[in-house]
């Protein structure tokens, strides 16, 4: 069974696009490994800018957002660019349905909760890191505050989506069965 | 119970169920252009799959950034042509014969009631209009579609949007549609089918159908529909006319297509267009809509017509009629792109063309330019487009700009006094 979790990074905002995920001038890009340096180079928090050079942004390894995350173009170089980050899992409340689509297509993991969870989530204190029990189906949220305890979280994934996560992605699993 | 146009498309295409949820399809049309295609094709050869299930059933164009703008969109163009060559793909369109692919291909005929067809592009979901169901998708999706002919898509629960009512005057099918995203927001018809009927639709052109079923995706949608009736059988028959004796037989054929009486919706949306006004987006996101009115009077610098929404003869007639004998207000930069080179054709010889470049238009060659912020027409820090266009996200045409998503009427009279304006004080 594959691993996921580590540091995160909580992006405070629903509908978040593939366009300020990586912009359309970087889709010329040949390769992946290009894309690193362009997440969420277009996103606003709160009408600002996000500070791309933010330690915490360079740490994160997992996600953490709203409602719709990864809407708008098809684009996969949404996912490519979590993914050249070494972030593999993004949690959400809910998700586009090509962006969902894309990130079990490539083998990593799209979560979703519910909105209470997701305010559970961004109410912790202090700098946070999860851990995705993919057999468990829960992850934990382990704060680096001493006056926060650590929070559980259950999730749901279709059976289907487990299999590309198991399989490495759709490419591997289509290739083989049909 | 019965079923929707959308199940009756996937019972016909079902390949595999690899759990109750999710159905892999086959896939009539895989489609690619030259943004999300190259990657894929790369990414096959260095895997040693360089293959396509079937070279007919792919179809190709260069649209996005067409001629190639620099070294960069040059080389993705390279990887196209030479993977189309060697495949044998002989429905490829390149530079002289391309147009942006949600106009190109319907008109070429490759869309047809019944069909599956999958793209590498959000707005995939216009070829709905046809009667088929038609998903954008990532690049590994459309890896698979290139190799495999399947696609696997959740089941297809459809909402059903009755339009009913007169549309007013100066009141088109991108009103309907951004009125339609502002309701549902812009994650409301998520893994849905929209289902587009009612008396308007069924009045409406294919041309106006596809401006509905291109915009679905900002609700969210899956796919875009409407079912395929004589208006449909019209617009395909040259491609059709061996497979029927009549327009009438194709029509009936088509039926088979629609929705049944007792089909099961997720909801059921009644909108009545009789007091719809015109409309435009406002900020960053295609819900957030207002009656154009409420905007009028706010500046603009650029004014954008075309792309896969509105980048047909129907709408640049829409404009021209509001351009003709009129200018550019001073300091406004006027773009206008028709969407395909047929398009293109027919502008000039109904004298549209002549119209906007004496506004003081430029016109460009078939192409998407300035629509996704890549070429011709790309705005700077600041500035802000009235356009046709269906995206108005942070950055789209450009980093720093702003667009109004509007119609072709809406953003002809901007063009002409330079500021948001209702386009009914230019209609007689
Ligand atoms: S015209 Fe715009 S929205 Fe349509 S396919 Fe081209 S880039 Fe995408």
């Amino acid at each position: 069974m594959k691993q996921f979790g580590g540091p995160a990074l909580l992006l405070d905002r629903s509908d978040i696009n593939t366009d300020e995920i990586i912009p359309a001038k970087y889709l010329t890009e040949s390769s992946k490994t290009a894309l690193q340096p362009h997440l969420l180079e277009d996103l606003l928090l709160h009408g600002k800018p996000f500070n791309l050079n933010d330690p915490a942004v360079q740490q994160a390894r997992v996600v953490a957002t709203r409602a719709n995350f990864g809407c708008g173009s098809s684009r996969e170089h949404a996912v490519w660019a979590f993914e050249v980050n070494d972030i593999k899992v993004v949690i959400a409340q809910s998700f586009a349905r090509i962006f969902r689509q894309n990130m079990f297509n490539c083998g990593i993991l799209a979560v979703e909760l519910t909105e209470n969870d997701i305010d559970r989530l961004f109410n912790m204190k202090g700098s946070l890191k999860i851990e995705v029990d993919m057999e468990g189906s829960k992850l934990v949220a382990i704060s680096d505050s001493s006056d926060e305890s650590n929070e559980e979280f259950t999730f749901q994934l279709n059976d289907f989506d487990r299999s590309l996560v198991e399989a490495g992605g759709w490419l591997s699993y289509a290739d083989a069965k049909y | 119970m019965g079923k929707t146009i959308a199940q009756k498309i996937f019972d016909a295409h079902l390949r595999d169920t690899p759990t109750p949820d999710n159905m892999v399809l086959d896939i009539d049309v895989v489609m690619c252009h030259e943004i999300t295609t190259p990657i894929a094709i790369m990414d096959l050869v260095e895997k040693d799959m360089d293959r396509v299930f079937d070279p007919t059933r792919i179809k190709a164009v260069i649209d996005h950034v067409t001629p190639a703008k620099d070294s960069k969109t040059a080389a993705q163009g390279k990887i196209m042509r030479d993977w189309a060559k060697r495949h044998g793909i002989i429905d490829f369109f390149d530079v002289g014969a391309n147009g942006v692919c949600h106009a190109l291909f319907p008109e070429k005929g490759f869309i047809r009631p019944g069909y599956t067809a999958i793209m590498g592009d959000s707005h995939t979901c216009t070829h709905g209009a046809f009667g088929a169901f038609a998903a954008g998708v990532g690049t590994t999706d459309l890896e698979v579609g290139i190799l495999k002919g399947v696609c696997s898509f959740r089941s297809p629960d459809s909402m059903r949007i009755n339009i009913s009512g007169e549309f007013a005057k100066g009141v088109t099918a991108k009103d309907v549609i951004l009125k339609i995203i502002k309701e549902l927001t812009v994650n409301g018809a998520t893994d849905k089918v929209i289902e587009f009927s009612g008396p308007v639709v069924e009045q409406m052109t294919m041309a106006a159908r596809m401006t509905l079923c291109n915009m679905a995706v900002e609700a969210g949608a899956t796919s875009g529909i409407c079912a395929p009736d004589r208006v449909t059988a019209e617009y395909l028959w040259p491609y059709i006319q061996k497979d029927y004796t009549s327009i009438d037989e194709a029509t009936a054929d088509f039926s088979k297509w629609h929705s049944d009486d007792d089909a099961e919706y997720v909801s059921v949306i009644e909108m009545d267009v009789s007091e719809l006004v015109p409309q435009s987006s406002f900020e960053y996101k295609p819900d957030q809509v207002k009656d154009i009115s409420e905007l009028a009077g706010s500046p603009i610098d650029q004014v954008y017509i075309g792309s896969c929404t509105n980048g047909r003869i129907e709408d640049l007639r829409d404009a021209a009629a509001i351009l003709k004998g009129r200018k550019l207000a001073t300091g406004v930069r006027g773009i206008v792109t028709p969407a395909t080179p047929l398009i293109y054709s027919q502008a000039l010889e109904e004298g549209i063309i002549k119209i906007f470049m004496d506004a003081g238009f430029c016109v460009l060659n078939p192409t998407c330019g300035a629509c996704l912020g890549m070429s011709s027409g790309v705005l700077a820090e600041g500035e802000v487009c009235a356009s046709t266009t269906n995206r108005n996200f942070n950055g789209r045409m450009g980093k720093g700009g702003m667009v109004h998503l509007m119609s072709p009427f809406s953003a002809a009279a901007a063009a002409v006094s330079g500021v948001i304006s209702d386009p009914r004080d230019y209609l007689n």
